[in-house]
């Protein structure tokens, strides 16, 4: 295995594009390392992005959003107050991913490249309107969060691209958003049910919202029905029905030693409900 | 293959070692730098035997390359004690005999003094959370949770 540091994007897409056997780029290293332990995945070359100037950077962009460096690790974003001020629900799914030590090193953009339907921070992100900067041999783009994940293990990037940052649009006022898991301890496990929700508000009624789950599909969902559900209402109890059954209706999970099909198609309607309420109060709070 | 020249700051003493890229740091630290403290429980960052600092950041040295130690500052439990004197963790963790077999306790030393460098008053659901990375098969955990605890108490009156 060879171990490279590039110093610059440019650099990095250069190196994989050069490459011929498997080559695997490394930020925080707590899926890639794990990988190469286990003998699961060697590369033949390593490219490590940590000692390019600006992809650790947490800074505010122009139009009032955020740009999240791809190695920017899960810790440093909890230690981020004014990014936490802005979207809780995209911070709190990140620091779901593994232990303090995992914290300390794990990235957004890992744990989506990673591409598990379980990933605990893409919901959150999704669900955020979050999109993210893809630099490869072809030059640059700007893909939205939910069109990278291909299926479990997989994701639409082509070979020799990656991701250089997470945009995070402006919070703006009276919004909120919120990620809740269930999983049957209460720390250090992957996600049974993930569900992110952000909305916006005006006065009472919601206006705007987007809903997105995880570990009932084979890739994180966006659920257009289940946003549809809540926009126009004040998230009273037929407006969280609604929720819940529109979120129930679009789980296509399977059953595995977490849970049951049947067990996520009701818990994701609970946490939808709960995960709403959280989004709406945040909104209401920072209204103030 | 060959190896990289690794230079770093480890427990405050400049040191370079060559590392194979493959190696974790954890290889690094116990096989060229010879600090055995750290220890190697599950290898895949799930135990937290083999946590240190990088600078000032807790991770698992078992999921760190050692060529990614260049130029970093990194505290190990070696570097707890100041040369007789233990750290106020470490006698705590005496008293409480917040302890067994002992495998755990130099990752969740580490640990728990990062801990307090940014919360010097944990709650204690607050101290089970941060150490829930840190597995003990020993003590059920509420000795640990106690030591804990009581450093940091010391630790404030000191301060």
């Amino acid at each position: 295995m060879r171990y490279h540091a590039p110093s610059s994007v440019a650099e990095a897409v250069k190196l994989a594009a050069g490459t011929t056997g498997i080559t695997r780029f490394l930020s925080g290293g707590t899926d890639v390392l794990v990988q190469l332990r286990a003998g699961m995945v060697t590369p033949d070359d390593l490219i490590d992005l940590k000692k390019i100037p600006g992809l650790h950077d947490i800074t505010k962009t122009a139009d009032g959003g955020w740009r999240i460096g791809a190695t920017v690790s899960g810790a440093e974003m909890r230690r981020h107050a004014a990014l936490c001020a802005d979207w809780p629900g995209v911070v709190e799914g990140m620091n779901l991913v593994g232990s303090t030590q995992v914290q300390g090193r794990a990235t957004l953009a890992g744990n989506l490249c990673n591409g598990s339907p379980a990933a605990d921070s893409v919901p959150g992100m999704v669900a955020a309107g979050a999109r993210v900067v893809v630099t490869g041999p072809n030059g640059t783009r700007d893909v939205a969060v939910e069109d990278i994940p291909a299926g479990p293990g997989r994701t639409k990037l082509q070979p020799g691209e990656m991701i250089e940052a997470v945009l995070l649009p402006p919070r703006g006022t009276q919004g909120g958003d919120a990620y809740l898991r269930f999983i049957p301890r209460t720390e250090m496990d992957i996600a049974v049910v993930g569900v992110g929700i952000s909305l916006t508000l005006d006065g009472d009624k919601v206006v705007s919202a987007r809903v997105s789950l995880g570990a009932v599909a084979p890739t994180v969902l966006l659920v257009d029905a289940a946003a549809k559900a809540i926009i126009g209402t004040t998230l009273d109890e037929a407006a969280l029905a609604a929720l819940a059954t529109a979120v129930r209706a679009a789980a296509t999970p399977i059953s595995d030693k977490r849970g049951t099909a049947e067990f996520r198609k009701e818990v994701v309607g609970v946490l939808a409900g709960r995960a709403a309420r959280i989004a709406y109060d945040r909104a209401k709070g920072a209204a103030k | 293959m060959s190896r990289i020249h690794v230079t770093a700051t480890v427990n405050g003493d400049a040191v370079e070692f060559l590392a194979d890229p493959r190696d974790s740091l954890l290889d690094c630290l116990r096989d060229q730098l010879n600090l055995t403290g750290s220890k190697e429980g599950c290898g895949t960052g799930d135990c937290g035997a083999c946590s240190v600092t990088v600078d000032g950041t807790l991770v698992c040295s078992c999921l760190v390359l050692g060529v990614e130690a260049q130029g970093k500052t990194i505290e190990t439990v070696e570097g707890l004690a100041k040369g007789a004197e233990l750290h106020p963790l470490q006698r705590k963790f005496i008293e409480h005999a917040a302890l067994q077999c002992g495998f755990c306790t130099p990752g969740i030393l580490v640990a728990a003094k990062a801990l307090l460098a940014e919360n010097p008053d944990p709650t204690e659901t607050e101290i089970r959370f941060w150490l829930a990375g840190n597995l003990c098969r020993c003590t059920g955990y509420d000795k640990i949770i106690r030591a804990v605890q009581d450093a940091a108490a010391e630790m404030r009156g000191a301060a």
